[in-house]
């Protein structure tokens, strides 16, 4: 055979091989990013004033035709007899359940105290409840299995440390907290694989989860210019500017389009 | 290519052949040495099965292990060596924990399997390469148990999950070739070989044209595999397919229409034929189920687990089948007539 078709082939693997390095497949684009990059430094403020503090609430909706629910086959494991929908885009009557709110900017260089209650995963019917949990950094997080089954606990973080704990049924809960903040951080089952939720790890108290209404409320803020994010684990994250002054009480809100 | 006389060297009996080998071969050749590719071994058949038992339980191993990744049930069982803290309990067999738990009975079968096969082969078998080859089967399935392990312990990397994925391969392959080797028909056969005494160092186009063809499957298989752990896109694993289908076409077709007559080559040539249009059409399905409906599945759905696993199986298959076609182009293609055996295994009965 000819020399150079011998080359030719051999380049035409090893460009496959290069071109293919170059390029790393990222499946959690759509699941907004870290805020800490974003955040611009702001001068250190005074402690906020509870008699001054605003509020800002609303309605998040989901635009266009609701998709029809994604159901999930529980036949692998006979423990498992809970609801067997999916939860990526959860909209009734065009309210969209699920969707994470928070401070994205504004607060500038404050800091918040983490606080001594824990918030609670559960593991019950073989799906996590809730679907979308907010935490602030360092909070502690207690993890119960209410299923007469094993599950896994398996977040798989950028930014923070990655574990994966086994929980038989009945057994103590496990806690865990996570040390830096994290924007729709991934938490799945690997026994049972349509097991998935999101936590959302951020330093203020500022934020909320839509529930089944789509309403939202972020209460004590201090007057101030706020970006107010809006991220929904498939859509992604939208923003809207909010001007609030002393004891204000506004309403903001957000459609998301699939 | 200059031409060449050809000279039948029966494998038994071989006195008739060395004396041809010797004839052809002209001055250069004048001693009655056996050639290289002609070393008479009584079969055992005993070890022979063992070796394809072997390779079947390593071809049942790559299914169980690529249900586990098709599952996405690879850290079902957090913790290793142990299972949930066990070294022996069967812990209950649901959701993922099913997929990887028999992936890892299996495997240590395998591996249990492959002590005895380099053991066996080491005291039955008298050529001291087939020893080594036994020896390096039991590294690869040490090393591929460490690896599987590791990416257990750091949770899926690809890089690691890819080298489990193509380490496993290379393995079968070996196991498969001592399937090979220690079979009837290798150590039986008459082989048709060509001796050149015009060009000691001439090229053997069809035997390097085999090599790359093996060249070229290991990469697709290691893009595909760096694919399938999220290590890469997928767009050069389906590039290189059209590669690898272009010159396994080219090599079988060339191999059927060079040795026609001869079993041991035209089998596998057919099969490698066979089995790439298999995987061509696996490959197609696959990306259909897996990237382009299956992207926004809540869970692994049935279409997609087959699928990929099939291909998965046919790619094992077609990998070993092209390695069975190498050495057997090997041993049918021209031979130069200084490749004797060597002094030391000289006593082997010839042809």
């Amino acid at each position: 055979m000819n020399k150079k078709l011998w080359a030719a082939l051999f380049l035409l693997c090893l460009l496959g091989l290069l071109a293919g390095c170059s390029k790393k497949e990222n499946t959690n684009e759509e699941q907004g990013s870290s805020p800490s990059s974003e955040v611009k430094p702001a001068p250190a403020s005074a402690p906020i004033d509870p008699a001054t503090a605003a509020r800002v609430s609303g309605t998040v909706t989901f635009g266009g035709t609701t998709p029809k629910g994604q159901k999930i086959d529980m036949s692998q494991d006979a423990a498992c007899k809970g609801n067997n929908m999916a939860e990526t885009i959860v909209a009734n009557d065009g309210k969209l359940a699920n969707v994470f709110v928070y401070v994205k900017e504004g607060l500038g260089d404050r800091t918040f105290d983490t606080p001594k209650d824990s918030t609670t995963i559960d593991q019950k019917g073989c799906q996590y409840h809730p679907h979308v949990l907010a935490v602030m950094t360092g909070q502690n997080i207690e993890i119960k299995n209410d299923d007469d089954t094993t599950h896994n606990i398996h977040p798989t973080p950028k930014d923070n440390r990655e574990w994966n704990e086994s929980q038989p049924p009945k057994a103590a809960p496990i806690e865990k907290s996570f040390a830096r903040e994290e924007i729709m951080l991934p938490v799945k089952c690997n026994q049972h694989p349509w097991m998935k939720m999101y936590v959302n790890v951020v330093k203020s108290p500022f934020f909320a989860v839509t529930g089944a209404d789509g309403k939202y409320e972020i209460k004590g803020l201090p007057p101030g210019n706020y970006t107010l994010a809006f991220v929904q684990e498939k859509m992604g994250e939208q923003t809207q500017k909010v001007t609030l002054a002393a004891k204000d009480s506004k309403t903001v809100d957000q459609g998301f389009k699939p | 290519m200059p031409a060449v006389p050809r000279a039948s060297c029966p494998r038994s009996g071989g006195r008739d052949a060395r004396q041809r080998a010797g004839g052809d071969a002209g001055a250069t050749q004048t001693s009655e040495e056996p050639l290289l590719k002609a070393i008479a071994i009584p079969y055992n058949r005993a070890h022979h099965r063992f070796a394809v038992f072997a390779a079947s339980a390593t071809f049942l191993l790559i299914v169980a292990g690529a249900l586990v990744t098709s599952n996405d049930a690879g850290l079902s069982v957090p913790d290793w060596p142990t299972s949930f803290g066990s070294l022996y309990k069967i812990p209950r067999l649901v959701g993922g924990v099913k997929f990887e738990h028999t992936h890892r009975m299996i495997a240590q079968f395998v591996g249990f399997l492959s002590i005895i096969l380099a053991a066996w082969t080491g005291r039955a078998d008298p050529r001291r390469w087939m020893k080594w080859l036994g020896v390096t089967a039991l590294g690869l399935v040490i090393a591929q148990g460490i690896l599987g392990g590791l990416t257990v312990l750091f949770y899926l990397p690809p890089a690691i999950s890819s080298a489990h994925a193509a380490l496993a391969q290379t393995f079968f392959c070996v196991v498969v070739l001592i399937a090979l080797f220690t079979g009837r028909n290798w150590l039986e056969e008459i082989p048709q070989v060509e001796i050149r005494h015009d060009q000691n160092d001439a090229p053997r186009p069809l035997f390097t044209l085999s090599l790359l063809s093996v060249f070229v499957l290991y990469v697709q298989l290691v893009l595909g595999a760096m694919f399938r752990h999220h290590g890469l896109s997928w767009w050069p694993h389906v590039l290189n397919a059209a590669t690898v289908a272009i010159v396994l076409a080219w090599t079988s077709i060339r191999a059927l229409l060079r040795y026609s007559g001869i079993d041991s080559v035209r089998r596998p040539a057919i099969t490698v034929l066979a089995l790439m249009i298999a995987q061509l059409y696996l490959g197609f399905v696959a990306f259909l189920t897996r990237v382009a409906w299956g992207h926004d599945a809540v869970q692994p759905e049935l279409p997609m687990v087959i699928s990929t696993v099939a291909h998965v199986a046919v790619g094992a298959l077609l990998l070993a089948t092209t390695a069975v076609l190498a050495v057997e182009v090997w041993r049918h293609s021209p031979v130069s007539v200084r490749e004797h055996i060597p002094g030391r295994e000289r006593k082997a009965v010839a042809a």
